[in-house]
């Protein structure tokens, strides 16, 4: 239980009886989640599972009917600079008028707070988070140019600007290159090796074990969350995704994944 | 300071061409229409100019936030107000456009509070509003012009506009709020920016998203309000975001965005303004409307990079680059298949390959003395050769790009296998994939 654990140390998330309805039907259910802290950890499930939802209604993005959310054992008000996020790529409108740079820069303006404007300090600290996404020849790029991957880049290397504790990220291998998808996964790889929390929202069963040492199946609920080697079983999975069909599916990928 | 990119100079010209067709106008409204700049003239055409590049630099906002519509539809709004300050207060400008921003607001909290409470779609709930509130200005306007001693008060030029109507103590009521308005947008810029690309992350980073957009939408009513005598209520939304669309279309970047579209909006007030003070008969709103129109569409037509002009003729280009690449590449194949590089193809089987575009290559491949034609059939030069074998090569690279480029910490870029790939990469990349390739070929003769 996470309470239980709440007494040996601070959790970097925990979250308690989280409620989210829309129209009256529960998008995710009585969430209870206690995520430890350095763990790059997946939230798996299928569509409609609710895994956007859970992570929004984390941030406070959409209002919760009920629950209770803390994040190294303080309310997100408290520990707003503790937080950086990756929405989902198609979230936003990409011919939007701004290059890469300024995108970037945007993760700062949180820490910059009203009024005060971005200066030289806050563009070496984009352009070397650029450099770690492997974006720095396309700094003054206008971001209706990017492709997929470049853009997917973009967004990461604006949560990593943040320079959070705990990071959340909405499919950021969502329809990626080959070559984007290996540098999220070095990036996933350093933030752990800083002893950051990294949680993503992940949809492909295959590359769940290489990915994520810690791992919540959700489906509305959670089905079972804590240790990959514990949780990524053929039982869960289809406790998650139902019926025969995808147990199959289920069993290939954990044969493909070994 | 950096050297100025591409992209800035094409911003400059734009700026320079809009300042400069305004210096033109003058004398050559002058000569065609016989306008005389007298004084009231010259009231007009200023008032035109500030108004268009208040709404202008705001109405880059409603296009960005894709809220054109709301523009009309809050325009709309603003008719039952002015009446009512009417009817209030008498026929005071300050207090009229006040009625008017108040009725304006009101509707769009009511189209807030609406999305809100109902699952009424963004456009229905726009339409609502727009036709009822707009339907009671009307209504009040009739039974204003019915009172006997109101009939002179001349409140249809809101519904059109009248430029003439403005007059000098308006232009300091103009200006004082416009610089309000232009000072509240550089101090909130950095807020207004966020929230328009991504409001999602802006919550997350603990910015109030509901008040910045409160702001910035009441703002919008300030601009929309502002213009109405001008452009009048019905087309408003013209005056609001023809001058952002247009400005899109040569910059990649906000702030040249704004800078430019408030331009194009004094270009297309203060033109409109005066043509339509020619004659007390015709209406400001339509004039404006066709100088801002005319504006976006010479932007469509011609800006370099999105322009239709400059996206066919790239495509052109494109086609032809295409078109030359593939008959090269189909030559080698086939002669390669066939033994030696420089074995002839039949003219039937290059042809079959890309059809129109075959005879466009060969044709480009010909005038380059990359191939000569025998009788039916094309052979490769030793310039031909020489270049398919480094397009064959270059496509090698590519390959184990692809392979091992994040393994060899190359820099990541997207693939374009069009491109030779040693424009693309720095020098020291090619030479380890070349050195990589050299690997290969040991390892395949070893295997043989």
């Amino acid at each position: 239980m996470p309470i239980a654990m709440n007494d040996q140390a601070p959790l970097a998330l925990s979250v308690e009886d989280l409620t989210v309805a829309y129209h009256s039907k529960p998008a995710i259910w009585d969430i209870d989640l206690g995520v430890p802290e350095g763990v790059l950890m997946g939230i798996v499930g299928p569509n409609g599972a609710g895994k956007s939802t859970l992570i929004k209604a984390v941030l406070n993005l959409i209002p919760r009917a009920a629950g209770r959310v803390s994040f190294y054992g303080s309310s997100y008000e408290q520990a707003r600079s503790l937080v950086g996020y990756v929405p989902q790529r198609g979230s936003v409108d990409w011919d939007f008028p701004t290059s890469v740079l300024d995108v970037v820069t945007m993760g700062l303006y949180g820490k910059l707070g009203w009024l005060r404007r971005p200066g030289r300090k806050e563009r070496d600290l984009a352009l070397f988070a650029l450099e770690q996404v492997g974006l720095l020849d396309l700094v003054d790029r206008q971001i209706s140019q990017l492709s997929g991957g470049q853009q997917q880049r973009t967004f990461l290397a604006r949560a990593l600007v943040q320079d959070a504790q705990i990071y959340f990220m909405d499919e950021p291998f969502a329809a990626v290159d080959a070559i984007t998808e290996r540098a999220i996964v070095n990036i996933l790889q350093q933030l752990k090796e800083r002893g950051k929390t990294v949680l993503v929202v992940h949809h492909d069963l295959q590359t769940v074990e290489d990915y994520f040492d810690w791992l919540a199946l959700l489906n509305v609920e959670v089905i079972a969350s804590g240790p990959t080697a514990a949780v990524f079983t053929p039982e869960n999975l289809q406790k998650t995704y139902g019926g025969p069909v995808s147990y199959l599916q289920a069993v290939q990928a954990l044969a493909a994944g070994d | 300071m950096q050297s100025m990119s591409a992209a800035d100079k094409r911003v400059w010209l734009a700026i320079a061409g809009i300042v400069l067709l305004g210096i033109c106008f003058l004398p050559l409204s002058q000569w065609l229409f016989g306008i005389r700049y007298t004084y009231t003239v010259r009231v007009v055409a200023l008032g035109g100019a500030l108004l268009g590049l208040i709404s202008g630099a705001l109405g880059c906002f409603a296009v960005l936030r894709r809220e054109s519509l709301m523009g009309d539809a809050l325009s709309h709004a603003a008719l039952p107000g002015v009446a009512v300050a009417f009817l209030l207060a008498g026929r005071d400008l300050g207090l009229l456009l006040v009625g008017a921003g108040i009725a304006s607001w009101i509707a769009l909290r009511f189209i807030s509070a609406l999305l809100a409470t109902t699952r009424l779609k963004q456009d229905a709930a726009m339409g609502i509003v727009l036709a009822s509130w707009f339907a009671g200005g009307i209504a009040l306007l009739a039974y204003i012009q019915s009172i006997p001693d109101a009939s002179q008060a001349g409140l249809d030029q809101f519904i059109f506009g009248q430029a003439a109507a403005i007059i000098e103590s308006d232009l300091l009521l103009i200006t004082g709020v416009g610089v309000l308005v232009l000072l509240a947008l550089a101090l909130f810029w950095k807020e207004f920016k966020l929230v328009t690309f991504d409001a999602e992350f802006a919550g997350a980073n603990g910015f109030q998203v509901g008040l910045i957009n409160t702001l910035l939408s009441t703002l919008i009513v300030i601009a929309i309000v502002l213009g109405l005598q001008l452009a009048g209520v019905i087309l408003m939304v013209g005056m609001l975001i023809a001058p952002g669309i247009a400005a899109r279309q040569w910059t990649g970047k906000l702030h040249h965005m704004v800078i430019l579209a408030a331009l194009f909006g004094a270009f297309a007030g203060g033109v409109g303004a005066v043509i339509s003070a020619i004659d007390a008969n015709i209406p400001t709103g339509p004039m404006i409307i066709v100088v801002a129109f005319s504006l976006v569409l010479a932007s469509i037509t011609l800006a370099p990079g999105r322009g239709l002009l400059w996206s066919s003729w790239r495509r052109r280009l494109d086609s032809r680059r295409f078109a030359r690449q593939n008959a090269l590449r189909g030559l080698y194949r086939y002669a390669m298949s066939h033994g030696a590089p420089a074995t002839p193809a039949p003219d039937a089987f290059i042809r079959g390959i890309g059809d129109r575009s075959a005879a466009l290559g060969l044709q480009q491949l010909l005038s380059s003395g990359l191939v000569e034609k025998l009788g039916d059939s094309w052979r490769l030069t030793d310039s031909g050769v020489k270049a398919a074998r480094r397009d064959a090569h270059s496509q090698r690279l590519w390959e184990l790009y692809r392979l091992y480029a994040a393994d060899l910490g190359l820099p990541l870029l997207p693939e374009d296998r069009h491109l030779d790939i040693r424009a693309v990469l720095p020098a020291a990349a090619i030479q380890e994939l070349e050195a990589l390739e050299t690997l290969e070929t040991l390892a395949g003769r070893r295997d043989n």
